[in-house]
């Protein structure tokens, strides 16, 4: 975690006296490039978690994780245990295999909240949202979303609770006229799909609700049994920008959620400086 | 009287599903015409079940598979109806795994597929899949999948709704029986209190629409 131990100030106002105490460093350059933001970066050092269908740990693509729950559901009760049944049908595998792509040294989790049966969907992503919240991962990557507007007032507290916790969620746009979440929040970075082959090349996107638009065209991804498939969503763009932050936060891991989207925006393709 | 209205209801409740399981038909042919593909597919959710049933099916698969149930967490269709997300796989052949299941499933092991979720308002209704497509895949094709899927999400809120009426008529109570008593009711009224019963109507409709906004 990239927290800052500080005197705690009052929430709501800032004495004359508190000043000095939240003073920053400006060690922002006058011109904001990828060399500063994510030059030489790994990853190493950066905690993500992949809320999906499980990761295969062995996939030579994934190379190994650090931990991985299941999440289940047991009469309304949310169960978290430890996950030893790897990927139920691939996709988390796919984004945890993009993500070691582009951030090598990260540390990659798994929180499996799929293979709980269509009913058991809703109540599972929310127990593995707020697991993950409460691990104080840097960067969730969710590549699903919930259209049940039950859960749409509980899921942006607790996005929002992660952004003020400097947890910064990754989540898939949705490309279908609905209404489904968490991407629709402004405290997440919400993530559709561009058609080119760079897996370095975002767009900031200036009519959001979508903010970002990344690699999401005929991907070749890690699979199931060690294999490999080709494949096309926004599924597999929000892995691309989470591997991105996993950089961005591997070199400067004092950056807040706000702070973090603020490089992503001067440092996109269609932006500032892609030096 | 009763029994006659009854039956008009239930007849156009009838062919109300027949005309929607037409729709969707309609719709599978146009998806696999449009994108050249060899076949393509609606299941619908049974929630009670918790299982997807095959409502349509274009090309391979058309004679077999239409009624065919599984569990709705099976495969890459339990994937997308659970996270809501389309997906396009190029070449699922790849995926042993996924291969031996729409094998087992279908009977027909599709090179790729393009799956996308039914949505309507908030539930996920099902999931339209279109396999082995000749097009060269772009944004564009994504975009085209997403508005037929939007199409067939209609149609199938329209079956399941009709399909609800049938067996609440079928069981002869609920709230449409109720509905269908109060129309009855009212058709064998003298003229002067049938209009004060329609004004009755009308202002009990007032109120429950006032009520709803």
């Amino acid at each position: 975690m990239a927290d800052v131990e500080r005197e705690s100030i009052p929430a709501w106002s800032l004495p004359a006296d508190a000043v000095d105490r939240i003073r920053l460093e400006g060690d922002w350059p006058d011109h904001t490039t990828r060399e500063w933001a994510l030059g030489a970066a790994s990853g190493k050092g950066v905690r993500v978690c992949v809320l999906d269908s499980g990761i295969d740990p062995d996939h030579p693509l994934v190379g190994g994780i650090d931990g991985a729950v299941a999440v289940s559901v047991d009469d309304e009760e949310v169960l978290v245990d430890e996950d030893d049944e790897g990927d139920l049908c691939g996709h988390g595998t796919a984004c945890a295999g993009i993500i070691r792509s582009l951030a090598p040294d990260c540390s990659l989790f798994s929180a499996r909240v799929l293979g709980a049966g269509y009913t058991g969907s809703g109540p599972a992503l929310l127990g593995g949202l707020r697991w993950a919240v409460e691990q104080g991962f840097d960067l969730i990557n969710m590549s699903l979303s919930t259209t049940k507007s039950r859960f749409a007032g509980i899921l942006h507290e607790l996005v929002d609770s992660a952004y003020f916790r400097r947890t910064m969620l990754v989540a898939s746009a949705h490309n279908m006229p609905v209404e489904s979440y968490p991407w629709r929040f402004s405290s997440v970075i919400s993530v559709g799909s561009h058609e080119q082959d760079d897996p370095l090349v975002w767009y900031y996107n200036p009519d959001p609700p979508v903010e970002f638009f990344a690699r999401g065209v005929g991907i070749d991804v890690a699979w199931l049994d060690g294999g490999q498939i080709r494949v096309t969503g926004n599924s597999f763009a929000t892995p691309h920008m989470t591997g991105i932050c996993a950089l961005v936060l591997s070199k400067h891991p004092e950056l807040t959620p706000f702070q973090l989207k603020s490089v992503l925006y001067l440092t996109a393709t269609n932006v500032g400086s892609t030096e | 009287m009763t029994e006659d209205l009854h039956a008009a209801v239930a007849a156009g409740v009838l062919s109300a599903d027949a005309s929607y399981r037409s729709l969707l038909q309609s719709i599978v042919d146009v998806a696999r015409a449009i994108f050249a593909a060899k076949a393509s597919s609606i299941t619908l959710l049974d929630e009670g079940a918790d299982e997807l049933v095959f409502e349509a099916v274009s090309g391979e698969g058309a004679e077999t598979l239409v009624g065919r149930r599984m569990p709705s967490g099976t495969g890459i269709m339990g994937w997308t109806l659970t996270t809501r997300q389309p997906l396009v796989i190029e070449d699922v052949a790849k995926d042993p795994r996924h291969a031996r299941e729409a094998a087992e499933e279908t009977g027909y092991v599709p090179k790729g597929l393009m799956s996308v979720p039914l949505l309507h308002e908030e539930r996920a209704l099902g999931v339209l899949q279109v396999l082995d497509r000749q097009t060269p895949f772009s944004l564009h094709e994504m975009e085209l999948l997403g508005l037929f899927g939007n199409q067939a999400a209609i149609a199938l809120d329209l079956l399941q709704r009709a399909r609800r009426a049938k067996e609440v008529l079928e069981a002869g109570g609920g709230e449409v029986g109720v509905v269908a008593r109060v129309a009855t009711a009212l058709d064998e009224l003298e003229d002067e209190r049938r209009e004060a019963g329609l004004r009755l109507l009308e202002a009990l409709e007032q109120v429950l629409r006032e009520r709803r906004e």
